[in-house]
């Protein structure tokens, strides 16, 4: 057996996982909805906001914040610090899930959903001037990858009893290990193509989008705030969980990954601000207006979360540690919220507020997530790290 | 222990510079030029009554439904703007003091480099026959990255439908069925009921259909044979012809005698409205050289740093 990880075991159906999946059956329902009577009666979506909170936060912000497997591969794979090692598998189970989540937004929120096939397919077609296909095809394939470099989970416990599965699981395991080098190289291309091809879609919409967030750096903003956030995400995604399921927090390694964060928030905040200024326009945000708002609480966020992440002493404290991962991840979503949203500006008198059945689907995708994880790591060696009774033992 | 701070910030800044680096090298890309035989149309707003035969025209030809919903008793077709159901139609601009009118039509300007063929994955909008920008909903997914994208929110979508289309103006390219020859008065025209049915039904040639070349020709004239008429883009600007540069040109003009920011037309640059976004992405993509080496560098790292990496550790060898 090649990983330290366990599968964390015990019943499945809590309470919670009951209370979230009642969340998911209401919008499940919506959901059907949504495909039956369409976009106009769903959604608050209009012809001035035909992107809202489903691209917006589902597909941009939630990408961004499945950049755990992605952050934790550089750090490991590139930089070369092999004593992280041990929590890539639970990071890449939240990138897969965050990336599966946001592959199904997308097809809610397309209007001719049934046509999505064609987009890998028909090759010939393909624009190659598309930022949106460069995206979408990049996604997709980087499903895939996640969820071939999440499978030893599955076989380890498939070969765990007797039988022609484990036999089988026993077999391909050692040679999955040697294709996961291509897979895994993988795994980082496909990111930094597709997180920085989203900062260059909204070039596309020229003066629609504010010029405080309007920039040639849009591609490099992205790329290094999916980076810090997917750091944030996994040290909130530990703490998290080795609290709700009674394991040995590592806070060591989560201390370091904080500290992993700070160069690149660090270069982030500076790009950010540097541009603004050297684009000669610092003076919007002193404009009292709704952007102008937007933008600080954006840079106020910022702000302190690398005041927090300063605080050396305190980032063995779990609980400090959980709240600065909470303020980045935070941060770095409104930044894309606000790029895509808040920002967009297509016309004087007209204005977009997500829908109730919009919220609420939502609402369920994140619930579907956060079961999904639960039953996954219960029943599958994704985390590492002894369950804490038999640490105190 | 702590995590190497400097050897994370080095490589962040190698890719930093990088990215600089290519974004410096990077060509500016060539800017597309409208066909020779590239149609438009022209429209001046010192010559228009206001009278919408051409709403109505262009919902004959194209099929579309009036929309009724906005009129008092739902009676008459009375679009608010550009929508799902309607192509082109007539605004009334009033100056505050209610001196100054003006009545604008809008329909897809026909860039000559749109922000919305560059936008579309599989070219569901993309510059066919004469340079109309043409629609083909088998390619079309329904992203609505065009409506992000068109500078003057032109595409529209079928909102209330299961199965929505975007709607837009394709210059009644599908009426066409002759050949365009040129008339009496120098214009390339199509047989009657082939051509754009806007500029055929208009009374008063507010709006006339011809190349881009004859269209420019003549509002030239018209500028020069009329001074005082015609306003730039800011009342005090020299009169010109929008559409002849703006966004990188468009196929369809305007000539007004009223400043254009007053319509609410866009104040756009010389620059095509996609010209950074692919300049940026085909510097950084370098074809697709950029990606590949990459892909090699990621795996030989992999490659080395595997084994430290603990993938084949004794068992419990954590610590
Ligand atoms: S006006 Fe808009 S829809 Fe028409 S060609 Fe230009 S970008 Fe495309
Ligand atoms: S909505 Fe259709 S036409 Fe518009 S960009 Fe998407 S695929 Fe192309
Ligand atoms: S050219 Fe045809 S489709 Fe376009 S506005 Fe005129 S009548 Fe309508």
């Amino acid at each position: 057996m090649s990983s330290e990880a366990r599968r964390v075991g015990g019943p499945l159906t809590t309470r919670p996982f009951l209370t979230l999946a009642a969340i998911f059956a209401v919008a499940a329902a919506l959901i059907l909805w949504r495909l039956v009577a369409g976009l106009g009666a769903t959604t608050a979506l209009s012809d001035a906001y035909p992107w809202g909170l489903w691209i917006a936060f589902d597909v941009v912000t939630g990408t961004a914040l499945a950049c755990g497997g992605y952050a934790m591969a550089i750090l490991v794979y590139v930089l070369n610090k092999g004593r992280y090692h041990p929590m890539v598998r639970s990071a890449i189970l939240t990138s897969a899930l965050g990336y599966t989540i946001a592959g199904l937004s997308v097809v809610l929120d397309i209007g001719r959903p049934w046509l999505a096939w064609k987009i890998p397919l028909f090759f010939w077609k393909w624009n190659l001037h598309s930022a949106l296909l460069e995206v979408a095809l990049c996604i997709m394939s980087y499903m895939v990858v996640l969820w071939i470099e999440l499978s030893p989970a599955f076989l380890e416990r498939a070969a765990e009893g007797k039988g022609t599965i484990a036999g089988a699981s026993r077999k391909i395991l050692p040679i999955l290990e040697k294709a996961l080098i291509w897979i895994i190289a993988l795994g980082m291309l496909l990111p930094t193509m597709h997180q920085s091809s989203l900062g260059s879609l909204m070039l596309l919409t020229g003066p629609k989008l504010h010029p405080l967030w309007q920039t040639p750096l849009l591609p490099l903003l992205f790329l290094v705030s999916c980076i810090a956030m997917g750091f944030a995400a996994v040290v909130f995604e530990s703490a998290l969980s080795s609290h709700l399921f009674r394991r040995r927090p590592e806070t060591e390694m989560l201390a370091g990954l904080a500290r992993a964060v700070i160069p690149v928030l660090g270069v982030f905040f500076v790009l950010r601000l540097a541009d603004v200024a050297w684009r000669g326009q610092l003076a919007r945000a002193f404009a009292f207006d709704r952007y102008a708002l937007a933008f600080w609480v954006e840079t106020a966020l910022f702000v302190a979360g690398l005041a927090m992440l300063a605080n050396r002493s305190r980032l063995r404290d779990l609980g400090h540690l959980f709240r600065t991962a909470m303020i980045i991840m935070l941060g770095g979503g409104l930044y894309r919220f606000n790029t895509y949203l808040v920002a967009y500006r297509p016309g004087d008198d007209v204005s977009y507020f997500p829908s109730v059945p919009e919220f609420t689907i939502t609402l369920g995708l994140v619930a579907l997530e956060i079961l999904a994880y639960a039953v996954i790591v219960k029943s599958f060696p994704i985390l590492s790290g002894a369950p804490r009774a038999a640490a105190e033992r | 222990m702590s995590l190497d701070r400097r050897s994370l910030l080095r490589s962040l800044a190698t890719a930093g510079a990088a990215a600089v680096a290519v974004e410096g090298t990077a060509q500016a890309r060539v800017r597309p030029m409208a066909p020779a035989d590239a149609l438009g149309l022209l429209y001046d707003t010192s010559l228009c009554i206001g009278c919408k035969a051409c709403v109505v025209a262009c919902r004959e030809a194209n099929g579309t439904k009036p929309e009724t919903s906005n009129s008092p008793g739902g009676i008459w077709d009375a679009p608010m703007d550009l929508d799902g159901q309607t192509k082109t139609v007539i605004k009334l601009y009033k100056s505050p003091d209610g001196i100054q009118r003006s009545y604008f039509k809008a329909q897809c300007m026909h860039c000559v480099d749109p922000a919305c063929t560059n936008a579309c994955m599989l070219g569901a909008l993309k510059k066919k026959e004469h340079g109309i920008v043409s629609y083909d909903p088998s390619l079309c997914v329904g992203c609505r990255y065009c409506q992000m994208a068109c500078p003057f929110n032109v595409p529209k979508f079928e909102w209330a439908k299961a199965a929505p289309k975007i709607v837009k103006c394709e210059l009644c390219r599908e009426r066409a069925k002759g050949q365009p020859a040129v008339d009496g008065s120098g214009f390339t025209r199509y047989p009657k009921g082939q051509g754009p049915a806007c500029a055929e039904v208009c009374p008063r040639s507010a709006v006339i259909a011809g190349t881009r070349a004859e269209l420019l020709a003549e509002a030239r004239r018209r500028i020069a044979s009329h001074p005082g008429r015609y306003k730039g883009f800011r009342e005090d600007d020299p009169p010109k012809i929008f559409g002849e540069t703006d966004g990188g040109g468009t196929q369809v003009l305007y000539l007004s005698h009223v400043a254009f920011e007053k319509l609410r037309l866009p104040n756009l640059s010389d620059q095509p409205v996609p010209e950074v976004q692919q300049t940026i992405q085909h510097g950084i993509y370098q074809g697709f050289a950029a990606p590949i080496l990459l892909y090699g560098l990621l795996g030989a790292a992999v490659f080395r740093n595997r084994r430290a990496a603990g993938e084949k550790p004794e068992k419990g060898g954590e610590s």
